[in-house]
């Protein structure tokens, strides 16, 4: 029974929305476990307002070796059992559903809001707070532990680089971490409500800027949804440029995190050099489209810019001079021990709480979980071109530096072959009106991560719900969990093995 | 004698800030940069000399009181240290004593300005430094008590004058454990990479660097400027016991020292530049190495 339950989508088919079954909150409950439970990720979990006072929740499942994923939905009207206990993936997303539609999930372990808004539905709010007053992001209460040799260290939201805005409270033995707990949404936007009613001209936007260093992967995820519900084919050749912008993402992110991971060891040759070459791949985005994180580049239908001939020959000559001084810096990280020291054994998760927490991209494969979307939901040049997954299985800032260092070389192999080969053809294909009453579920995997986009319009086609899913969301907890009885004194490297994004969570 | 005396001291407050503006020059130089400019602490100083201070409600006078105090504390100790055969402002049997208990007292003062803060990063920080230096410090004493054995006097300015080539080639397996454990005492006592990194802006894992956070203006600088001095004292230990020459010429043999501070500075650089920072549960074990081989230097000088 629970076999059936599911409606069955390919990344960026649509179907009609009624056509997801909706089960009684009992079943959906049992198949969703069931599935994750097997070894299907959960891969989002979110609600629409539905008939009278009640929340639709869908539950998005993936079938890795089908290449498919799973789709199931169930109205629930306050009080639900949660998931959690049974799914321990769902932890966040449940946290999520209490906060904005005001849902209870009646034994999650430690519901909390995530970003600190009102409730959606006004007058339904999980914690009974007045819909008049201002809710701060952070205030709220924090796992302790007590004991007269425990003791608390509180850091951020302001913090002394320049980066995001996140709470992090330690619960510390001495040098010890007991335990840590995030607190996040100190920049929620409201992004995925600023999108509805739409598409407008507005949109591409709002999708580029999501999670500023992942424009090309979020603005990929958004045209594949919207050219899903179109049906509109991208031509080849958009494709192509479509994928060499995207590993042109990955591979300055991979590169600049490694020149990091040797800055928080202090180990400066490989930080400088990876710093530098970071920004030529960055600029090699620009060539392709003027801006050096691909903002304008990836367009519904296809892309704005081409690679002609003589940009194309600029590209493979400053890619292997980029390929050549990055293996020269990266290199020296495996053969210096005392940076070996520090990453090995550091922030180690094991394979199954991975599995258990539902971690995606580089932080996954790093625990030797094969989950690459470019090899399970391949679209437009993946089908054709595939890059193989790479994994390590010690969990630990080793692993996710060596994950990253032979994703640099496979991307740049792909981007490599990719522009010696560039069909011809249109640039783009624009898409037409949307038809109305569809749901498209669009997966990329971006360079943290699987990126996932829920799209569903109403019956005048226009876009009526919008979930984004970042690798972040997923990610975030596993962090948490890697810190465990580390030193205190390793959570930034812990930190920047992971480098999650706080603007793509809080959305 | 008093004259060359007073001058090398002068000489020792004019030009230590040189020395951090030396490694990082250094260091910029391996990582293919141009780095900021040799002199950059002194700019760095003066600017937060003309600079107001900003203190937190929370603290007291503890925390006004202790960059000046601990910057007199290096001071003087600066007094005991000899160049070359030019005798130290201060000498008299023991005074090696009093160096190691001035700068203990230096680290005190720091320590207790930054828990005086009631911050829990600069508590972190100044637990940190408080483990490491009770290990840093037998290393120091080890070493100068050897030092003291191998020239049979008590005074720095009796023990530095007494090495010469001669009892390098004589003692040199000794001397040179000696100069092995002075160096890691002096990377842990200034806060150099391996135990510490001086250039990381994450409070979690600074040492020195987050016990400083909340000084700001003419206490910063007065910070900056002990820091650089403490480098210097250190230095000048070292340069004193690994380049022993003495044309009995006091300019030759000055000239020859301040080339040797630099060569310190330089060597440190390429230390920074070369490896990464240490997991903090490993500080102790290379600092106990460092007093192991202290230990041996001592048999040998013993025997």
């Amino acid at each position: 029974m629970a076999q059936t339950a599911c409606l069955t989508l390919r990344n960026s088919n649509s179907v009609r929305t009624d056509h997801v079954p909706v089960l009684s909150v009992a079943e959906f409950r049992d198949t969703v476990v069931a599935r994750v439970g097997a070894g299907a990720p959960l891969m989002a979990m979110f609600g629409i307002p539905s008939r009278g006072t009640s929340t639709r929740v869908f539950g998005l499942v993936a079938n890795s070796e089908a290449g498919t994923i799973e789709l199931c939905a169930t109205d629930i009207e306050r009080d639900y059992p949660a998931l959690t206990p049974d799914c321990p993936s769902a932890h966040w997303f449940e946290r999520e559903l209490a906060e904005q539609w005001g849902l209870r999930p009646q034994g999650h372990p430690w519901l909390k809001p995530i970003r600190f808004h009102h409730s959606y539905r006004p007058g339904h709010d999980a914690w009974q707070r007045p819909s008049e007053t201002e809710i701060e992001p952070g205030v709220t209460d924090y796992f302790a532990v007590d004991g007269d040799e425990v003791h608390e260290v509180a850091v951020g939201p302001v913090h002394a680089g320049i980066i995001e805005p996140g709470h992090f409270r330690f619960q510390c033995h001495g040098e010890d971490v007991f335990h840590l707990e995030i607190a996040l949404g100190y920049q929620h936007r409201g992004v995925e409500r600023a999108v509805l009613g739409g598409p407008t001209s507005r949109t591409i936007h709002y999708m580029e800027t999501l999670a500023g260093d992942t424009s090309v992967g979020h603005a990929m995820c958004y045209c594949q949804a919207i050219e899903g519900l179109a049906g509109t084919r991208v031509p080849a050749y958009a494709q192509v440029i479509r994928g060499i912008a995207l590993e042109f993402e990955r591979l300055a992110n991979h590169v600049g995190d490694l020149g990091a991971l040797a800055g928080d060891v202090g180990f400066l040759p490989t930080a400088s050099y990876c710093g530098r070459i970071r920004g030529d791949l960055l600029n090699m985005t620009a060539v392709i489209c003027g801006n050096r994180f691909g903002r304008g580049l990836v367009r519904p239908g296809g892309v704005a810019f081409d690679i002609d001939e003589s940009r194309r020959d600029q590209l493979l000559m400053r890619l292997e001079a980029a390929r050549r001084d990055v293996t020269e810096a990266v290199d020296l990280l495996w053969t210096t021990p005392s940076v070996m020291g520090r990453f090995e054994d550091t922030g180690a998760l094991s394979r199954q709480v991975a599995t258990e927490l539902g971690l995606v991209g580089v932080a996954a494969r790093a625990c030797g979980l094969e989950r690459d979307c470019r090899q399970e939901f391949p679209m437009g040049i993946y089908r054709l071109s595939h890059i193989p997954v790479c994994t390590a299985d010690t969990g630990d800032v080793f692993a996710r530096a060596l994950v990253r260092w032979m994703e640099i070389q496979r991307s740049m192999a792909f981007v490599d072959d990719q522009l010696r080969a560039l069909p011809q053809g249109a640039l783009r294909s624009p898409p037409g009106a949307l038809p109305p009453s569809q749901i498209t579920v669009s997966v990329v995997e971006g360079w943290r991560g699987e990126i996932c986009h829920v799209a569903m319009t109403d019956e005048t086609g226009t876009l009526s719900a919008y979930k984004i899913v970042d690798p972040s969301f997923h990610n975030w907890i596993g962090l948490a969990m890697a810190l465990r009885h580390q030193q205190i004194s390793d959570f930034p490297l812990c930190n920047k093995s992971f480098n999650l994004s706080y603007c793509g969570h809080d959305l | 004698m008093r004259i060359a005396s007073l001058c090398q001291l002068l000489l020792a407050l004019v030009l230590a800030p040189l020395l951090p503006g030396v490694i990082n020059k250094v260091k910029a130089f391996v990582a293919g940069r141009t780095g900021p400019p040799i002199v950059q602490l002194y700019h760095d100083m003066f600017k937060l000399l003309g600079k107001g201070a900003v203190y937190s409600e929370t603290t007291t006078s503890v925390f006004r009181f202790a960059p000046l105090a601990g910057l007199a504390a290096v001071i003087v100790a600066l007094t005991l240290l000899p160049i070359g055969s030019v005798r130290a402002l201060l000498a008299f049997p023991g005074d090696l004593v009093l160096l190691a208990y001035l700068l203990g007292l230096m680290r005190f003062l720091t320590v207790i300005g930054a828990l005086d803060t009631g911050s829990s990063f600069e508590g972190m920080g100044a637990s940190r430094e408080v483990q490491f230096s009770a290990l840093a410090e037998p290393v120091l004493m080890l070493t100068m008590v050897a030092l003291a054995r191998q020239a049979d006097n008590l005074s720095l300015s009796g023990i530095y004058p007494a090495i010469t080539g001669n009892t390098w080639v004589q003692a040199g397996p000794a001397l040179a454990m000696i100069s092995a454990a002075l160096l890691a005492v002096s990377l842990a006592e200034n806060a150099r990479i391996p135990v510490d990194d001086p250039n990381t802006h994450l409070e979690l894992t600074m040492i020195h660097e987050v016990m400083v956070l909340d000084f700001s203006g003419p206490d910063l600088a007065f910070i900056h400027y002990a820091a650089a001095l403490k480098l210097w004292v250190f230095g000048s230990l070292l340069v004193g016991l690994c380049l022993p020459l003495r044309t009995g010429q006091a300019l030759a043999d000055v000239g020859a020292f301040l080339a040797g501070m630099f060569l310190f500075a330089t060597v440190i650089g390429i230390i920074e530049s070369t490896m990464a920072r240490l997991r903090l549960l490993r500080v102790p074990q290379m600092l106990v190495g460092a007093g192991a081989i202290a230990i041996v230097a001592l048999v040998l000088v013993l025997r």
